[in-house]
């Protein structure tokens, strides 16, 4: 059983955000116009934050791309009260958004903050609305309950389904998660951490990889390779 | 006689205009759903969690007190004891109210009874005030019955209600009003430890996110067990030193006196472990432990600190029950207990809001240098509308139960 990880070599990224626009194509994260969004409602599963160090003249700034990091050790799905926040056997953590009854402790929980509540029905502009992706696995969530990445599930899925019509084996290097596809400075490694063959287990094992808050215990399954 | 007619009417009048801006309030979020509420990205519980944490302490706090007498036999309590078993029956009701409707699913609230996660604080909050609820509706069945029986034939409102709750039951020989006292004494009994599971549960909720260093403490469950004796305890001693029936006996004013004495040390504990957590955190001086104590001291809502939790939650009462000329006069007790009640708002305001807006993620905030990533947090109307409306509710319907139900404070001799 694989464990799927992904790393992102900061040295590569610059912050071009087209791994957010991917990610909202994909996974039909709804836009937020300017009211909400200053609610604080807009769905970014996969945001480029840029985190400013330093004071002027002296100021850095690290651009950390942010997808849910998929713990190892999560902890959203403790605090759960109806088990709808789960990991599944390959490691990725998930939401049956039939089952959330949007308490939003989960979202409290997270130390990254990659959970989002829908605060209102899902709406597009009449353009966008034609471009959703017809997947029923990404069907766009009801408002009410809680939204996250999903590390792309639905193509794991057609990856598997791929492979067996094809008539060969599954193989890892198959599924690869939008935001990993469309990285213009391929900055972004996705595979099975648990294979030391595969690329971003190698990579993960760099004297350059980090991953956020590793002191909190949480065993994100997102690396990070530092700049420099 | 006149000007109590003139604030009962008052205060129906004002129950009534609450529940008006509740059913806005309603009509908004059943419409809406939470899309005009002012919690956001970072923020994501506000009001209504606040709320529904202040009236669970409010609860827990009353019961707890009624214990004193149900479970322990401190007889001194006797006179207010139903009343607060009433208390905390009505006080649950307002904090589950809340919370329902702070969630993104009513409907399926049923879930946390069908599939929990026994891993999660809010599961078990779930389950144990459930049983909590069970079993203050049949204590107080049990205290009650009796009158319920005795009542029955008065003609009227109180008549039909209380034919009502015997249930059936018409015994009023002594052997089953010795069987009362048995049951309440062992629910009682049984309720305590269920009251400091399910309230410290509350405090744990909070307590075990490891993702807010200001909530993330071992003190946490204790101050809220603390925190909703002394909430219960002023709500009580301002109702009993306001409103008893039998004011202006020595009885009355002696039992004043030590509900007072019993606020102010509670006063006095509660600040004493609030110190105890706000100074550990600054001292050690750790970004992400200190900001959210700054946020709330001297943030934008600093006067919810310094005036309400401090002021109106320490100061006030610790001179009012404290000074030789004050707390000998029954309405200024009375007042030290509304203001204790007014100034756990703002604790619980401030135990939701200010640890929600420091991110864990430091700098987070500032990468995202828009309105989306607000720190700023304040209710908007429709959250005040429904809280008013919810509060309205249970302040109705504890006038109607004060008024229709045998809850009145009662002198010793009589109960």
């Amino acid at each position: 059983m694989a464990r799927w990880g992904m790393v992102i070599d900061l040295d590569k990224c610059f912050a071009c955000q087209s791994c957010t626009v991917a990610c909202r194509m994909e996974n039909n994260t709804p836009v937020a116009g300017p009211d909400q969004a200053s609610r604080g409602r807009a769905i970014l599963w996969n945001e480029v934050l840029p985190f400013v160090e330093g004071e002027y003249p002296n100021v850095t700034m690290t651009f950390i791309p942010r997808p849910c990091q998929h713990c190892d050790n999560p902890p959203c799905i403790k605090v759960c009260p109806v088990k709808a926040t789960y990991k599944n056997e390959e490691g990725i953590v998930l939401i049956d958004y039939d089952r959330c009854i949007g308490c939003r402790f989960c979202t409290v929980a997270c130390p990254y903050q990659v959970r989002y509540f829908n605060w209102y029905r899902p709406e597009w502009p009449e353009a966008l609305k034609e471009h959703l992706n017809p997947d029923p696995e990404v069907a766009p969530r009801p408002k009410g309950v809680v939204e996250k990445c999903t590390f792309c599930i639905q193509r794991l899925r057609k990856a598997r389904q791929k492979a067996e019509a094809e008539g060969r084996p599954f193989n890892p290097t198959d599924y690869v998660p939008a935001c990993v596809q469309t990285c213009t400075g391929h900055a972004r490694y996705f595979g099975d951490l648990d294979d030391p063959d595969s690329l971003v287990s190698q990579l993960a094992a760099s004297p350059r990889a980090f991953r956020l808050l590793e002191e909190m215990g949480t065993e994100p399954k997102v690396y990070y390779l530092k700049q420099g | 006689m006149k000007t109590n007619k003139g604030l009962t009417l008052a205060y129906w009048v004002i129950v009534a205009l609450m529940l008006v801006l509740g059913a806005i309030g309603l009509y908004w979020r059943l419409t809406f759903g939470h899309r005009l509420a002012n919690y956001g990205q970072l923020i994501v519980w506000g009001l209504w969690v606040a709320m529904y944490i202040y009236f669970i302490g409010l609860s827990a706090g009353a019961f707890l007190i009624s214990a004193l007498v149900y479970a322990f036999g401190v007889e001194r309590f006797r006179p207010i004891a139903r009343l607060a078993l009433f208390t905390a029956l009505v006080s649950l009701l307002v904090a589950l109210l809340h919370i329902w409707f702070d969630l993104g699913h009513m409907a399926r609230f049923y879930e946390v009874y069908t599939r929990p996660n026994f891993l999660s604080m809010m599961a078990w909050m779930v389950w144990l005030y459930t049983g909590y609820f069970i079993l203050l509706l049949v204590e107080f069945w049990f205290e009650t019955r009796q009158d319920f029986v005795r009542w029955s034939k008065e003609p009227g409102l109180t008549g039909a209600i209380s034919r009502l709750l015997t249930l059936g039951s018409k015994d009023l020989s002594a052997s089953s009003r010795a069987r009362d006292e048995k049951v309440v004494k062992v629910l009682g009994t049984i309720g305590v430890p269920l009251a400091v599971m399910f309230h410290g549960g509350v405090g744990a909720l909070f307590g075990v996110v490891s993702a807010r260093p200001a909530w993330h403490s071992g003190l946490f469950p204790l101050i809220f067990l603390v925190s909703a004796l002394v909430s219960g305890g002023g709500l009580l001693t301002a109702i009993y030193a306001l409103l008893a029936p039998n004011r202006g006996t020595a009885e009355y004013q002696s039992l004043v006196r030590d509900l007072g004495k019993l606020v102010l040390g509670l006063v006095l504990l509660d600040a004493l472990f609030t110190f105890a957590e706000y100074s550990i955190a600054l001292y050690g001086s750790i970004p992400g432990d200190v900001a959210p104590l700054l946020a709330a001291m001297t943030g934008p809502f600093w006067y919810v600190f310094w005036i309400g939790q401090v002021g109106l939650g320490v100061v006030v009462p610790v001179v009012l029950l404290g000074w030789n000329r004050t707390n000998r006069n029954p309405f200024w007790v009375g007042v030290a207990g509304l203001s204790v009640v007014f100034a756990f708002v703002g604790v619980r305001l401030n135990i939701v809001v200010p640890p929600l807006s420091v991110p864990e993620l430091r700098g987070l905030v500032q990468a995202v240098p828009s309105a989306r990533m607000t720190t700023l947090y304040v209710p908007g109307a429709m959250e005040w509308f429904l809280s008013i409306g919810i509060i309205g509710l249970g302040m109705g319907l504890y006038a109607l139960g004060y008024n229709l139900l045998p809850v009145k404070p009662q002198a010793a001799k009589e109960a």
